[in-house]
């Protein structure tokens, strides 16, 4: 029995397809292996958030997920849904409300942000509240990150309203 | 990295699970990992393979069966739990109690059967599913045996499942009367939980009888007996001054771990808050007094 297994996966659009040891986390493929270091480590134990990528579209924690368990699925990092020339409106948002400070769990706040925009659109307040206590920051005080997400929740209402 | 390899299989059936996980060594099913990769990184669980029961057709389903049983596949996910359009509508305690485990990321990944399996006493699943009086369904080697909720979990992080049995479904009577849960936390476990199930008469005035289970208290759920015996038979609008009166004998009995949650007095007096918060819940919705 092996203990290497080939997977393929969609990772911010582009396949890879490559042999993994099958006690590779996925954290480590996406930073040591692709290179893509956005996403960041932390807590270690699912609880901090700042690990956080989209496996098809849904928030998990890349620190406690196996590589070989992506095998033909898709993976969004912090890369992905950065466009080239600049922000997404989810990152804007946050530089315009103050919604980071020393920026290590950044990434993973923008996205479980934009996980939760694209299911629910124009989430409440305690909607907003709920989706995100998972995710953790030590220097905002959630205030600012709140507000940023609150300016999109309405921007969006707002422009579906014209 | 994890400490060390293994192998990984992927079988599509129940069967070839439960012979691939019991040919040699240490082998264990596996699904979201949201509890077994935790212990596998800090060492204390080690394995030779995984099975990932992922594959397997069927095991994520949940449906109200003709016996008006209703059936969850025991690799549901949280998530999917939490959204079930049958579970919402008969059971909404189990839906808001899935919706609330841990963080959003453990809940799409993490499944029912699994939480059950590791045994964890902080854990919100496993109360309400004894409060509703769920059989388990395992199926080995020689065959499958249900088992009650209740006998499930033997203690901390221990189940009477045999290594080589699979968790498969999760079976309870549809509820006829008010379903309530309680927890209090300080993070993501549960320090203290009570879940309560009352089965009602058809003219909503009497409790023909009730489940009441305390959890995170002790190594496993534990029943309110002196409270379940108060409810029997009695109307609704007795049932304040009812459990007043039993109770702090009722409490008394509880098996309590301190722990890092906090001291026994404490978490037994917060037992007590939420039995009776549940209990004005199931009063406005279900009891009609």
């Amino acid at each position: 029995m092996t203990h290497m297994l080939p997977i393929s996966f969609w990772l911010n659009g582009q396949m890879i397809a490559l042999d993994v040891p099958t006690h590779t986390l996925l954290i480590d493929l996406i930073r040591d292996k692709l290179g893509l270091k956005g996403t960041k480590r932390s807590c270690d134990m699912e609880v901090c958030g700042a690990c956080t990528v989209l496996l098809d579209g849904e928030p998990i924690s890349s620190c406690t997920m196996l590589a070989v368990d992506v095998d033909q699925r898709e993976i969004t990092t912090i890369e992905g849904v950065t466009p080239p020339d600049g922000l997404s409106r989810v990152q804007k948002a946050f530089v315009l409300h103050g919604g980071l400070q020393c920026g290590f769990c950044t990434p993973g706040f923008i996205m479980a942000v934009t996980a939760l925009l694209k299911a629910t659109p124009h989430p409440t307040d305690e909607e907003i509240r709920h989706y995100l206590h998972g995710n953790l920051c030590r220097c905002t005080g959630y205030t600012k990150i709140f507000e940023a997400v609150k300016s999109l929740a309405s921007e969006q209402a707002s422009e579906n309203a014209i | 990295m994890l400490p060390s390899p293994f192998e990984f299989d992927r079988p599509s059936t129940i069967e070839d699970a439960i012979r691939g996980v019991g040919e040699s060594g240490d082998g264990m099913f596996y699904s979201g990992g949201t509890e077994l990769l935790l212990a596998m990184k800090m060492r204390v669980i080690h394995t030779d393979r995984l099975i990932d029961i992922k594959g397997i057709f069927g095991l994520n389903r949940i449906c109200l069966n003709e016996a008006n049983d209703i059936e969850i596949g025991a690799r549901c996910t949280h998530a999917k739990i939490a959204s079930d359009p049958v579970i919402r509508e008969h059971v909404p305690a189990l839906s808001s109690l899935c919706a609330n485990v841990a963080n959003i990321r453990v809940r799409s990944v993490g499944t029912i059967g699994g939480n059950l399996c590791f045994g964890e006493p902080h854990a919100d699943p496993p109360t309400l599913l004894a409060a509703l009086n769920a059989r388990l369904v395992l199926i080995g080697r020689d065959g499958t045996r249900v088992v009650p909720a209740d006998d499930f979990i033997r203690s901390e992080l221990e189940t009477i499942r045999e290594p080589d049995e699979l968790l498969t479904l999760i079976v309870f009577p549809c509820p006829n009367g008010p379903v309530t849960y309680r927890r209090f936390k300080h993070g993501e476990r549960p320090s203290v939980n009570v879940a309560m199930a009352w089965s009602i008469d058809a003219g909503k005035a009497t409790i023909k009888g009730a489940r009441v289970r305390v959890g995170a208290l002790g190594s496993r759920p534990q029943p309110l007996k002196v409270v379940e015996d108060a409810l029997r038979g009695l109307p609704v609008r007795e049932v304040r001054s009812a459990i007043e009166a039993v109770l702090t004998t009722a409490l008394d009995e509880l098996e309590v771990n301190e722990d890092r949650h906090g001291g026994a007095d404490y978490k037994r007096h917060l037992a007590g808050v939420l039995l009776l918060r549940n209990v004005e819940e199931a009063i406005s919705v279900g009891g009609g007094a």
